[in-house]
Parts: C-alpha cells; sequence; structure tokens
C-alpha cells in the first residue's frame, strides 16, 4: 500500500508522528486483551482477583445454554445480514448506476439510515414489527384480517426481525462502496464493449464484477466486524428476547460484566468473541495483502 | 476489532466518566459543612421527587448535598464502582438491599455505621429481612431507606366492573376464574411486560402466595434440589406457565409502565408488578380503592416480599467525608424523612415506628401487614449472588416464552442456582 510504504522510508518526524497511534495500539488494545485474558483465568467477580481457576471459566462458558443461543443466534445473523447487505447494496449500487437521474437524492436516501444510531432507529423498528401496533395491526386495519407479520414477537423468528432492520441499516453503506468501484471501471472497457455488441448485463457479469473483487473484500470486512460487535441493534429492538430468544454474545458479555457482576466469565467470553473475530476477518486481510502485493 | 479489548475500553471510560463534579464550597463562618455527594439512579417523576426530599432533609440537618444522577439502576453501579476502583468514590452510594454490595464489603471498600445504627436502635426497627442484609458479621454497612414490595397484584376497577368481576380474588382459583372473565368480556386479562426481570417477579408472586414461604426459603434461600424437583414446586412453575396463556400478543419486550397504561386505561384487567406502579395510576390521576385495586397476597398468611434501596458509604480517611457519611445515614433514617420519601416514591418506610395514616391505601395495608414477622420474605437478590440470580432468569423467561417440558425447567434450575 502507499501510505505504509511511505511512512516506512519517511523520515524520523514521520515516525514520531505515529507514535501516539502506536502506543494507543499497544497499551489501550493489546494490554487490554491480554489483561481480559488474564482475568478470564480467575475467579474474578466484581472485581479483578489474582486468582487462578484454570479453564474453569471456558467450561461453564460452553456448557452455558444461553451462550451457546447467542453463538447460534450470531452465526444465522452473520450469514443472512453479509450475504443481503452484499446483495442489496450491489442492486442498489447497479439501480444508481444505470439510471443517473436523481443520484444525489438517492444516494442520500439510501445513505442516510448509515449515519442514524441504531438506538433510535431500533425503537422505530420495534414499533412497526410489533403486531398489536405495528405493520400487522395496520394490515388488520385495511381488512386484511388474515395478514400476519409477528416476528419479532416469535421466539424462532426474532433473530430475522433483527435482521432486517440491520440491513435496512448498513446496505447504503454496501451501495456507496461498490458504486465507487463500479464508476473507476475504466470507461474504455465500456466503450470497447460496447463496439463488440455485448449485452449490459454480460459486460457487468464478464468484466465489472470481476474488477469489483477489492470493494466487494472491503465492504464485506466492515460487515463482518458489524456481525461480531452486534449490540445495539438487539438491546433496541428486542432486549434479547422473548425470553432469551434474540440473546447475541456481545449482550451476554455486557450483561455479565456490570449486572451479574461475574467480569471473569465476561472475559472468557470476550476472548472467545476476539477469536471469533480473528478467524472470520483474516482470510479476508490475507487474500486483501495478496491481492496488493500482487498489484505492487 | 476484539470484543476483549472493547469491554476494557468500556471500563476505562467508566472510570472517566466518573471524574468528580464542581463541588460548591462550603458556607462561610460556620465552620465546615458535611459535604455529600451521592450516586443515584433516581431519575424518572416520582423518583427525582423522593430524592429531593432527602436531599432537603440533609440541608435541614446542616449539611452539603451534592447530587450524582446516572440513569439506569445497573449503569449507575458500574459507575459506582469504577470509581471506588479507581480510588476516587462518591461519599454515598444507592444499592438495592441485596448482595449487590457484599463484593464491596469483602474487599473492604467500605465504612460501617455502627455509631448510627446503634444511637437510633435499627437492630429493634428493622424488619429481619432487611437487617440481614445491611449487617453483615455485627457491623452496619449500608442505611437502609425504604421498602418496595415487588409481588403486588393489581387490578382495573373499572375492567373488573365490565367483565362483571364483583369480587376481588382471594386466591388463584379465583384469580384465574376473573382472568377468564375478563377474556369473555373482550379485555386483555393480564397485562404483561415480557421481559426477563417482570418474567422473574410474576415467578416470585407464585412462589411467594402457591408455594408458601418455606418452599420460597427452600429454592432461593438453600438452592435445595429436592424441593426444586419436588411436586409442589411444580405445581408453581405450571400455575406460571398457565398466567402467560393470558397475555396479549403485543406482551414481549413490554416495558412495566406500558402495561400499568393499561390498566389505567382499563384495555387489561390485572397486572403483577411492584409497588412503584402506583407513581403511575398517580400520574393519571386514578386512586387506590376508588380506581384500582391492590392485593399483596391470598390468604391470611400470604408472605410478604421485601425489596428495598439502601445507602452504603465508601471508605474514606478523610474525617469531613466520615462526618457527612454518618450524617447522610441519620438522616435518611429518620422517621420523617422516610415518610416523606415514601410517599413520592411508593414504597414504605424501613421504621417499624412511622406513623403511616399519612400514606395511600396499598401502603397502610402493607405497614399493617408487615407488623407480623412471619409474612415478611427477603427478595430473591438476598439470598443470591446477581450471578446465580441472572441464571436463574434465564431459565424462567425461556420457560415463560418457550414449550419447555417442566422437569427440564427443574433440572435446569438446579443446574443454575448450583455454584
Amino acid at each position: 500500500m502507499p501510505t505504509a510504504r511511505a511512512a516506512r522510508s519517511g523520515s524520523w518526524p514521520a515516525r514520531l508522528a505515529l507514535l501516539p497511534l502506536a502506543l494507543t495500539a499497544v497499551v489501550a488494545y493489546l494490554g487490554s486483551i491480554l489483561w481480559s485474558l488474564r482475568v478470564s483465568f480467575s475467579a474474578s467477580r466484581t472485581f479483578p482477583s489474582d486468582s487462578w481457576v484454570g479453564a474453569a471459566q471456558y467450561l461453564r462458558l460452553f456448557a452455558n445454554e444461553r451462550w451457546l443461543l447467542s453463538l447460534q443466534n450470531l452465526a444465522v445473523y452473520g450469514v443472512l445480514f453479509v450475504l443481503a447487505c452484499l446483495l442489496l447494496g450491489f442492486l442498489l449500487a447497479l439501480l444508481i448506476d444505470r439510471q443517473v437521474a436523481g443520484e444525489g437524492v438517492l444516494r442520500a436516501v439510501f445513505l442516510y439510515p448509515y449515519a442514524m444510531s441504531f438506538i433510535a432507529s431500533g425503537a422505530v423498528w420495534a414499533w412497526m414489527l410489533n403486531p398489536i401496533q405495528g405493520v400487522e395491526a395496520v394490515g388488520h386495519a385495511l381488512g386484511w384480517e388474515a395478514f400476519r407479520f409477528d416476528w419479532i414477537v416469535d421466539p424462532d423468528r426474532v433473530i430475522y426481525a433483527i435482521v432486517i432492520a440491520a440491513v435496512w441499516q448498513a446496505a447504503g453503506l454496501v451501495m456507496a462502496l461498490l458504486l465507487a468501484g463500479l464508476r473507476s471501471v475504466d470507461a474504455d472497457l465500456w466503450r470497447a464493449a460496447r463496439i463488440d455488441g455485448i449485452p449490459t448485463w454480460r459486460i457487468y457479469v464478464s468484466i465489472v464484477i470481476p474488477q469489483l473483487g477489492y470493494s466487494f473484500a472491503t465492504a464485506a470486512i466492515l460487515l463482518l466486524t458489524a456481525v461480531i460487535k452486534l449490540y445495539d441493534a438487539v438491546v433496541a429492538m428486542t432486549q434479547g428476547g422473548p425470553g432469551t430468544a434474540s440473546e447475541v454474545p456481545a449482550k451476554f458479555i455486557m450483561d455479565h460484566l456490570y449486572g451479574r457482576a461475574n467480569i471473569a466469565l465476561a472475559s472468557a467470553a470476550s476472548v472467545m468473541l476476539l477469536l471469533t473475530a480473528i478467524a472470520l476477518v483474516s482470510p479476508f486481510l490475507y487474500a486483501r495483502s495478496r491481492a496488493a502485493a500482487r498489484g505492487a | 476489532m476484539g470484543r476483549a479489548s472493547k469491554t476494557t475500553a468500556s471500563l476505562l471510560v467508566g472510570l472517566f466518566a466518573g471524574m468528580p463534579i464542581a463541588m460548591p464550597a462550603p458556607p462561610p463562618n460556620t465552620g465546615p459543612a458535611p459535604h455529600a455527594e451521592v450516586l443515584h439512579w433516581w431519575t424518572a417523576g416520582g423518583e427525582a421527587a423522593a430524592v429531593r426530599s432527602l436531599a432537603e432533609a440533609y440541608r435541614d440537618a446542616g449539611g452539603v448535598w451534592s447530587d450524582t444522577a446516572i440513569a439506569g439502576a445497573e449503569q449507575a453501579r458500574a459507575v459506582a464502582i469504577s470509581r471506588i476502583a479507581g480510588g476516587n468514590p462518591p461519599t454515598a452510594v444507592l444499592f438495592n438491599t441485596s448482595r449487590q454490595f457484599h463484593d464491596l464489603v469483602e474487599q473492604g471498600l467500605l465504612d460501617t455505621v455502627d455509631d448510627v445504627a446503634r444511637r437510633n436502635d435499627w437492630e429493634r426497627l428493622l424488619p429481619p429481612a432487611i437487617l440481614d442484609v445491611v449487617r453483615i458479621r455485627g457491623h452496619y454497612y449500608a442505611a437502609p431507606v425504604n421498602i418496595h414490595m415487588p409481588t403486588w397484584i393489581w387490578y382495573s376497577k373499572a375492567a373488573f366492573t365490565r367483565a362483571g368481576i364483583a369480587q376481588e380474588p382471594r386466591s388463584f382459583e379465583e384469580l384465574f376464574a376473573a382472568l377468564d372473565r375478563l377474556r369473555a368480556a373482550g379485555l386483555v386479562p393480564l397485562a404483561h411486560g415480557g421481559q426477563p426481570w417482570q418474567d422473574n417477579l410474576v415467578f416470585r408472586a407464585v412462589l411467594a402466595n402457591l408455594g408458601g414461604r418455606e418452599l420460597y426459603l427452600q429454592v432461593l434461600r438453600d438452592r435445595d434440589a429436592r424441593a426444586i424437583h419436588s411436586d409442589a414446586f411444580r405445581r408453581v412453575l405450571l400455575t406460571f406457565k398457565r398466567l402467560h396463556s393470558y397475555v396479549d400478543k403485543g406482551s414481549p419486550g413490554r416495558n412495566w409502565n406500558d402495561a400499568t397504561a393499561m390498566l389505567v386505561t382499563a384495555r387489561a384487567g390485572v397486572q403483577i408488578m411492584g409497588d412503584w406502579v402506583k407513581a403511575e395510576f398517580a400520574t393519571a390521576h386514578q386512586a387506590a380503592g376508588r380506581d384500582y385495586g391492590c392485593i399483596a397476597g391470598f390468604g391470611e398468611h400470604a408472605p410478604y416480599v421485601i425489596q428495598g434501596d439502601a445507602f452504603v458509604f465508601p471508605h474514606s480517611r478523610d474525617p469531613q467525608t466520615v462526618r457527612a457519611q454518618q450524617l447522610l445515614a441519620t438522616v435518611v433514617t429518620a422517621p420523617a424523612t422516610q415518610l416523606a420519601f415514601s410517599i413520592r416514591k411508593g414504597s414504605i418506610p424501613v421504621r417499624a415506628d412511622v406513623d403511616p395514616s399519612s400514606l395511600d391505601l396499598c401502603s397502610q395495608m402493607a405497614v399493617a401487614l408487615l407488623r407480623d414477622r412471619s409474612r415478611q420474605l427477603p427478595n430473591d437478590e438476598v439470598f443470591l449472588t446477581p450471578d446465580q440470580n441472572g441464571a436463574m432468569a434465564d431459565v424462567l423467561t425461556n420457560y415463560w416464552n418457550r414449550d419447555v417440558p417442566v422437569e427440564q425447567v427443574q433440572q435446569k434450575l438446579v443446574a443454575a442456582l448450583a455454584d
């Protein structure tokens, strides 16, 4: 990457300027990770303690039904959320790319959700999805008695309701990234393909999409980190309910860190989540660095 | 971004969020007045009015009250613990009268108020359920402010009239009959907010009233696996689950005060909730006995579950701070303060020697009930660690919301309550 190279060959003022960032990374991030790791092997409750209980917290964690359910929810949510965001974001980008009229307005409309806090928009989604005051109630009021849309109160479907709201929020970002990618395709390629009489869909499939690999990978990394962090949407929409049906790992950690005063178990869960994040994101980062190395 | 670093970072943020706020200078010429920074979570309408009465009483006693209100009980306690651990504690911190602050005691981070307790004869005046929590190994570590009863059964008189229910239910059978009639009248029988703590509160109401005192203590205090596997406890679980069939479709996730609003507007008949709902009725200009009824429990000997709030005093070497803490403990437990506070909060005083005639009908009933010590039962969080309590809550809310065989629930409860 050009910026990295500049930093490497740069003189000492550049390095000095980067020092605060490096210190933050080492002390705040690495230090906190090591601290959490240490606490996860202790019997700490409200306060960190020096005790050592080996892997006991991890054993307890993986015997905990709510933790396992949280992981399962995260997997279902992650797959659906990432695929739906990529697909919808790509379609929106295509739409805007083809229909240049009103592009500014449309782009703002699609990007707007991303600028909003989920604590606010999640509450609105919770109202809309609530069967007695939201979409279902409107359907009934219009005379469609058999209409049912009660996913948010259905323990078996509630996670899909959260996917809908989260996709609404993040698809615009994917659109913006992919639109930039679409626009960077060389205009000469388009002209050449037109002259050869190749149909538009074929140009997209065979020429444009393969060139968007980098944009897709960037979007995927951003989406995957959003998956791991999933917390505010759940808190705002369902608080993990009905029952424990929409619990997610980040909420498990927060609940045990504060309300349940068990920072050892919370730390063990954090470490597991960190490992999951590394496992999910590293293939993409690896692929990207390979691509960058080839490009250089 | 690892969650691990995030959570640690939020702990650190908690530390810095608790930096001291500007402290008003003591009044000149009168010597340093005791200054107390009090951290609490009483921010809602009635709560804020109640805490103002404490502040006024403290000022009248010659102290300076500086208010640090943080919305959300859990959030407030998290900030308090971060500040105490970081060596910058407030003068006093609000906790529920429960094991929530026992870890702080174990770490030697709290000061005692033994002198105040001895001078005011807390041993005689406080109900045993409160005394057992604030007194640890003979030392008093908290000044109790009030008593809440979490498991009242409230009903809308208008809804009962519309459903043709003439008499207040006096047993679970009569309650179910009333719920059936409410449903037949096209009303929501049970107004319930489907959040885990509210599901658990309904469970405790059934355990106390149907299971009775002995079973309640065997399950929650002794965590006795035999009691949890007993037929009597199984009946408690089945009755709890039966109540679920009377809630409406919009129940999951609903806030407790939205459920109370359904009683206020007579769209629903019954709600099982703590006495803080009285603030909602009062805001809607409804009065106990006229617009709504309150049932403390079924039968002559129904247990009265005791929950409450208490101030604890983080350890300090500064004699001025200690003086401020002693004064605060004295003031918040004084009879006049207790009464003024509870009238606004919807609770009842912790002291047995307060004249209840200025309280509302339900509170007067509660004070009378409390005289019978055999009816007093501590809330579950007095016996269980927050962690055990949370694990139990997970099992029960899952049972309430899904079809789980009752035997499985019994097994899971045994596991949840094990160490």
